[in-house]
């Protein structure tokens, strides 16, 4: 199939990119965008590691073909820090120590993101479920689930 | 190994009639809604069909309707969206339930009812849901379409009653309308991710300790989402007892046909099922 013309609102700023239609998104951020803050972890969905918001809703951009993505608004990691200031997740996961490793962290806080967006003081059992499909092999999560609290304590 | 990118062509389709025309062609196209079961097999290099339409945005197959005897979800409904209905919570709590069981949040944003059934995976969550609801299902083609109850679907490993050029429209579940004792449990390695070793969905009418009415299915337990319709007519008018939820037990592990696997074993999977079903029959005492 020859390249097709995929165009994104990405982090705001419009961008067009010629790839294979099936390219996954993950790949198409990584190397035609050269945006290598969404991680490949596990690359089936199952890790958390490249998640990305697209058009609100969380996904694993490791299993979006990049044609879906087409006219789609999407959110990265590298959007969330605004004029050199962190926003206000990345701020309470450096506060609580929430990052070891780092390559979950990401993936993390663009599910806090989407998880907060949606339900600004969450439970913590609904900071558990909102987090449970990233997976993390270091912290063992309770700094994680520390700085949602912490991050939606913020919210007021 | 990863597909080759240039030997796969993906179509967006426009609408219905779009999507309907390729499935027809007879050129092999293969519907993808979510794409959270074909891009995992796309990413190992082992997905089979070359050319794909997505479905996932078709319109015609993303609505909730609810008539007064029955809901019609749209086939690429998305398990989220199942979750957050208002009306299949207080009516339909166990495919609800079952959705919130599938993957974490980032698949069930994509993820779709009418893909958890074409996957026909024996797996899957929602499948003895939709068994214990009576579910019927809507195929349509270019020819049109037809219902199939949901029980019939699933032939064999894999092997359903659809043909190459039509697409589960819609899945149909009568509405109740009645009080029934409900009841969903999976067990897996974790909450979250994880896939089920034994999935159970039950629900049953009881009057003064006498069945009136009562479905059992699981997941993970056969080549199929498989409904116990032996162990249902063994329960159908009696009187819920110690002795009868003892039989019961017997029976269904003559009626399962569990294996084992990377994930559990056919034991394992048998005495889990007889705990699930004692434990169901037991609320109903």
């Amino acid at each position: 199939m020859a390249d097709t013309p995929i165009s994104i609102t990405l982090n705001g700023a419009l961008k067009t990119v010629t790839v294979p239609g099936m390219k996954r998104l993950l790949d198409v951020l990584r190397e035609d965008l050269c945006l290598v803050g969404t991680k490949e972890g596990c690359g089936e969905g199952e890790c958390g590691a490249c998640s990305v918001i697209l058009d609100g809703e969380l996904v694993n951009s490791c299993l979006i073909p990049a044609k879906q993505a087409d006219g789609a608004r999407l959110q990265t990691i590298e959007g969330m820090a605004q004029s050199g200031q962190l926003h206000s997740i990345q701020r309470a996961f450096a506060e609580t120590g929430a990052a070891q490793c780092g390559i979950c962290t990401p993936g993390m806080i663009m599910a806090a993101c989407a998880l907060l967006a949606r339900n600004s003081h969450p439970s913590p059992l609904q900071i558990r479920e909102g987090l449970a499909g990233n997976i993390c092999r270091c912290t063992g999560y309770q700094k994680i689930f520390d700085a949602l609290e912490s991050a939606s304590r913020q919210n007021g | 190994m990863r597909s080759h990118l240039p030997d796969y062509d993906l179509v967006i389709a426009e609408d219905l009639a779009h999507a309907l025309r390729l499935l027809a062609s007879g050129e092999g196209w293969r519907p993808m809604a979510g794409g959270t079961d074909l891009m995992v097999l796309f990413n190992a290099g082992r997905l089979p069909y070359r050319r794909l339409v997505s479905i996932a945005k078709l319109e015609e197959l993303n609505s909730i309707t609810v008539f007064p005897e029955a809901v019609a979800i749209g086939g690429a409904v998305t398990y989220s969206t199942v979750q957050r209905h208002p009306l299949l919570q207080a009516e339909f709590p166990l495919l609800c339930q079952a959705a919130s069981w599938t993957g974490g949040v980032a698949n069930q944003n994509r993820g779709t009812l009418g893909g958890n059934i074409a996957n026909a995976s024996p797996a899957a969550d929602t499948p003895p849901a939709l068994l214990v609801y009576d579910a019927e299902l809507e195929l349509i083609s270019e020819h049109g379409s037809r219902l199939i109850p949901y029980r019939q679907f699933h032939t064999g490993y894999k092997v359903m009653q659809s043909r190459a050029d039509e697409l589960l429209a819609k899945i149909h579940v009568p509405r109740p309308h009645r009080p029934l004792i409900q009841y969903g449990r999976k067990v897996g390695a974790r909450r979250a991710q994880a896939i089920s070793k034994v999935c159970f969905s039950a629900l049953a009418e009881v009057d003064l300790s006498v069945v009136k009415y009562i479905r059992i299915a699981l997941g993970s337990v056969a080549p199929v989402p498989l409904r116990c319709l032996k162990v249902e007519a063994a329960l159908t008018g009696q009187n819920i007892t110690g002795g009868l939820i003892a039989n019961a037990r017997e029976l269904i592990a003559q009626e399962i046909q569990p294996i084992d696997d990377i994930r559990s074993t056919a034991r394992y999977r048998s005495l889990v099922t007889q705990n699930l079903l004692g434990e169901f029959l037991g609320r109903l005492l």
